[in-house]
């Protein structure tokens, strides 16, 4: 089931399946966030933004908006 | 020979130039610490190469500003930083993102050179890369690995610097050309392709044997907690504050009593005379001036250099990103405000990692109005005149708070001015935050030690210059005066105290003090006496605040030369009795607590440095931002330091 990842619970992990057509496309793409990849959510700032992600062993911070852009399906957790 | 280094932000590229060069560049646990480009001399089998630190991306193609050099000098064999060869630093522990750029900058077809650094933090995550692999893969790169932290493989890096591999034309990416850079279409899918490649070929470049969950998370959970976070946040900013006041001033005092005392001896072993003055009155006041403020600076950049050192530092950025966003900001603008309480060259600079331009420009405006180090002396002298040494709870010193208020005072200000502009400059694009947060680590002293000793060096070197030939000029002007102006002042002086049958030093002060008034210095600071007098200054300090003009910190300078001048005692005081002492005819204290306050308010806001101004206009590449951020600030200051004077007279 596709989902946006802003909308990930704290904890779980997903799988990028798209980056939304955008002019930070390229820039997220860059950052490693590309198909197939797999994350990590790892917490929340205060109010719920930003978002802390784990990419493959690094962690990216970045702000809900940002995170609305990437598309994503979520793993089952007992699988990992 | 020209080599540049580039590489992901982070990844230690300059610690490797550090180790190359022997050279002191500034390194930290942040990405984005360098913003522009630095060169360096590397001297390899007997010959001297130019080795070139650059700024960090993820691609050659620039997101941000600080990034466009990176462009610019690659793709552009015009270029006067257009390299004979590269040496491309990786982050082994995060081999796959790092190699986009990796093998971007391989399809140049420049000689290349890989080095695969922080191998221990591949080491501690069980990531093992197998260079031959990588070799097989990129034929042409020579490939060396290091731990540039502890300047390990410098040696191997060396050797393979003096042999770098021909191309012969081998690419990583056969049939793609480089994309133009508006053309963002191309750049997408440029990545996709390289990046599909490149996680293909994974498998065999590295074993992962167990996956670790590194320590930075269990550090997190705390830090970055909705209310820890912030609570943590504001204790260390504050334990900051009262740690350089009650560790400063020891130090502090002991230079202030050295300069005193040595103008004094000075004055007694070289014979009267004009030169002697200019000596004791001009020179050695004014180095004092310089050299007092290092204790202080000091503890502030060790301070700061911890923060980033650690790490902690894009864990504030994190928790701040939501806080500042309503004003306009980003969580990225807290580097710069923060580096500005140093220096707001350094702050204005390090703005270009913000990739936004309204929010670049709103920090960049803001950032002068946080206290940077050149005001700590005028703060200090300040609180130590007028603010009582009283202690609350034990340790809570009063002074320390009032030096704490000052700063909180302008970073409120810096904070609502940024709503200001938000509302007036208008753009269409939004802002984002992206940033890489780095795991941890214990802070390398040498690093911290580095940072602290070029700050201070350029402090010293920079504002010094300034400084002391202000000094020189103010006393020149303060000693001479339009005709003979000065000597029938002083006639005239000498006659009235012998009508009122003065001692001989009530006389002498009389004296010095009618002399200093008709002087060229003094005639302009009674010009503009009418103007600050609502604010609670007397002539004096109106010769102080044209003079720190050009740079705040040359106040105490000129207050040191200036009542240097007019001081009629024959032995020297430290400059704080003599203030403390300075009277009004009416004999009323020149430094009440309402002027005192006044002086310290108008030095939060008043925009007194060029430099500033300069590099801001460097920045903007334009006129009406510094002109606007001068004017701005002027006005804050006039009526900030009026308002203080009338609610505490
Ligand atoms: N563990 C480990 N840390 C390293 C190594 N090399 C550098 N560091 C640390 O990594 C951090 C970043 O180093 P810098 O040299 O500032 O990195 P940079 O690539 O110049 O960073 P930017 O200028 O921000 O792009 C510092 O805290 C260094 O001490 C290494 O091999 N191992
Ligand atoms: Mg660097």
């Amino acid at each position: 089931m596709g989902q946006i990842l802003s909308q990930i619970k704290n904890g779980e992990s997903a799988v990028v399946r798209a980056i939304l057509e955008s002019s930070l496309k390229v820039k997220l793409m860059e950052m490693g966030l590309v198909e197939g990849k797999k994350l990590e959510i790892l917490y929340r700032a205060p109010f719920g933004d930003p978002i802390a992600v784990d990419i493959d062993g690094y962690v990216l911070s970045l702000r809900r908006d940002e995170a609305q852009l990437i598309e994503v399906e979520v793993q089952n957790s007992a699988t990992s | 020979m020209k080599i540049a280094l580039l590489g992901n932000p982070n990844t230690g590229k300059s610690s490797v130039f550090n180790m190359l060069t022997g050279l002191r560049q500034h390194v930290g646990n942040f990405p984005g610490v360098t913003v522009d480009k630095k060169t360096g001399r590397i001297e390899i089998e007997g010959k001297s190469h130019k080795l070139i630190d650059f700024p960090g991306t993820y691609s050659i193609y620039p997101r941000s500003k600080d990034e466009e050099v990176v462009y610019k000098s690659l793709c552009n064999p015009e270029s006067e930083n257009y390299p004979d060869a590269v040496v491309v630093v990786v982050d082994s522990s995060n081999l796959e993102r790092n190699l986009l750029l990796f093998t971007q900058v391989y399809d140049l077809q420049l000689p290349t050179l890989m080095v695969l650094n922080m191998t221990d933090l591949a080491a501690k995550q069980n990531k093992t890369i197998d260079i031959d692999a990588l070799q097989t893969l990129f034929p042409e790169a020579t490939i060396v690995s290091s731990n540039a932290r502890v300047k390990l493989g410098k040696q191997k890096v060396v050797e393979a610097l003096a042999s770098f591999r021909e191309r012969k034309g081998h690419r990583f990416q056969q049939e793609l050309n480089f994309a133009a850079i508006e053309d963002i279409v191309a750049q997408e899918q440029e990545t996709k392709i390289r990046f599909e490649h490149i996680r293909q070929e994974m498998s065999t470049i590295e074993r992962i044997s167990k996956k670790t969950v590194p320590a930075s998370r269990g550090i997190d959970k705390i830090l970055v907690h909705p209310i820890f976070g912030y609570l943590i946040f504001g204790v260390v900013l504050l334990i900051i504050f009262q740690f350089i006041y009650a560790f400063a001033s020891v130090p502090m005092d002991l230079i202030d009593g050295a300069f005193a005392n040595l103008s004094g001896w000075t004055s007694s072993i070289l014979p009267a005379g004009l030169l002697t003055d200019l000596i004791t009155e001009g020179i050695i006041p004014g180095i004092g001036g310089v050299l007092i403020f290092i204790p202080q600076i000091a503890l502030l950049f060790f301070f700061i250099a911890i923060l980033e050192e650690t790490g902690y530092l894009s864990r504030v950025v994190f928790i701040m990103d939501r806080l500042m966003r309503p004003f306009g900001l980003n969580g990225k603008s807290v580097v710069p405000l923060l580096s500005s309480v140093a220096c707001a060259i350094p702050g204005v600079m390090s703005a270009r990692t913000i990739s936004d331009w309204k929010e670049r420009m709103i920090t960049i405006m803001v950032a002068p109005l946080m206290s940077c180090s050149a005001r700590i002396p005028v703060y200090t002298l300040l609180i130590a005149l007028v603010i009582p040494s009283e202690t609350y709870f034990g340790f809570m010193n009063l002074q320390g708070l009032v030096l704490f208020a000052l700063y909180a005072l302008g970073t409120l200000s810096a904070l609502f001015i940024a709503i200001l502009l938000k509302w007036i400059i208008k753009t269409k694009e939004k802002g984002f935050l992206l940033l890489e947060m780095p795991d941890y680590k214990f802070p390398r002293w040498q690093n911290v030690g580095i940072t602290v000793w070029e700050k201070i060096k350029v402090f010293v070197w920079d504002a010094g210059k300034i400084i002391i030939a202000i000094s020189i000029v103010l006393w020149g002007l303060a000693t001479f005066g339009p005709s003979d102006r000065m000597e029938t002042a002083a006639a005239e002086a000498q006659n009235e105290a012998m009508k009122q049958n003065l001692d001989e030093e009530s006389t002498n002060r009389l004296v010095a003090s009618a002399k200093l008034e008709n002087s060229y210095i003094g005639i302009m600071g009674k010009t503009i006496e009418p103007v600050i007098a609502p604010l609670g200054y007397d002539w004096k300090i109106g010769i102080s605040l044209i003079t720190s003009f050009a740079a705040r910190e040359v106040f105490v300078g000129s207050m040191a030369t200036i009542y240097a001048v007019g001081d009629d005692s024959e032995e020297s005081r430290p400059l704080i009795e003599k203030m403390r002492s300075e009277t009004y005819t009416d004999g009323t204290p020149v430094f009440s607590l309402a002027a005192g306050v006044s002086l310290m308010v108008f030095y939060v806001f008043a925009m007194q440095c060029m430099a500033t101004l300069a590099v801001v206009k460097r920045e903007t590449k334009s006129w009406k931002w510094p002109l606007l951020q001068m004017g701005y600030m002027g006005i804050l200051a006039y009526l900030g330091a009026w308002i203080t004077f009338l609610i505490l007279s």
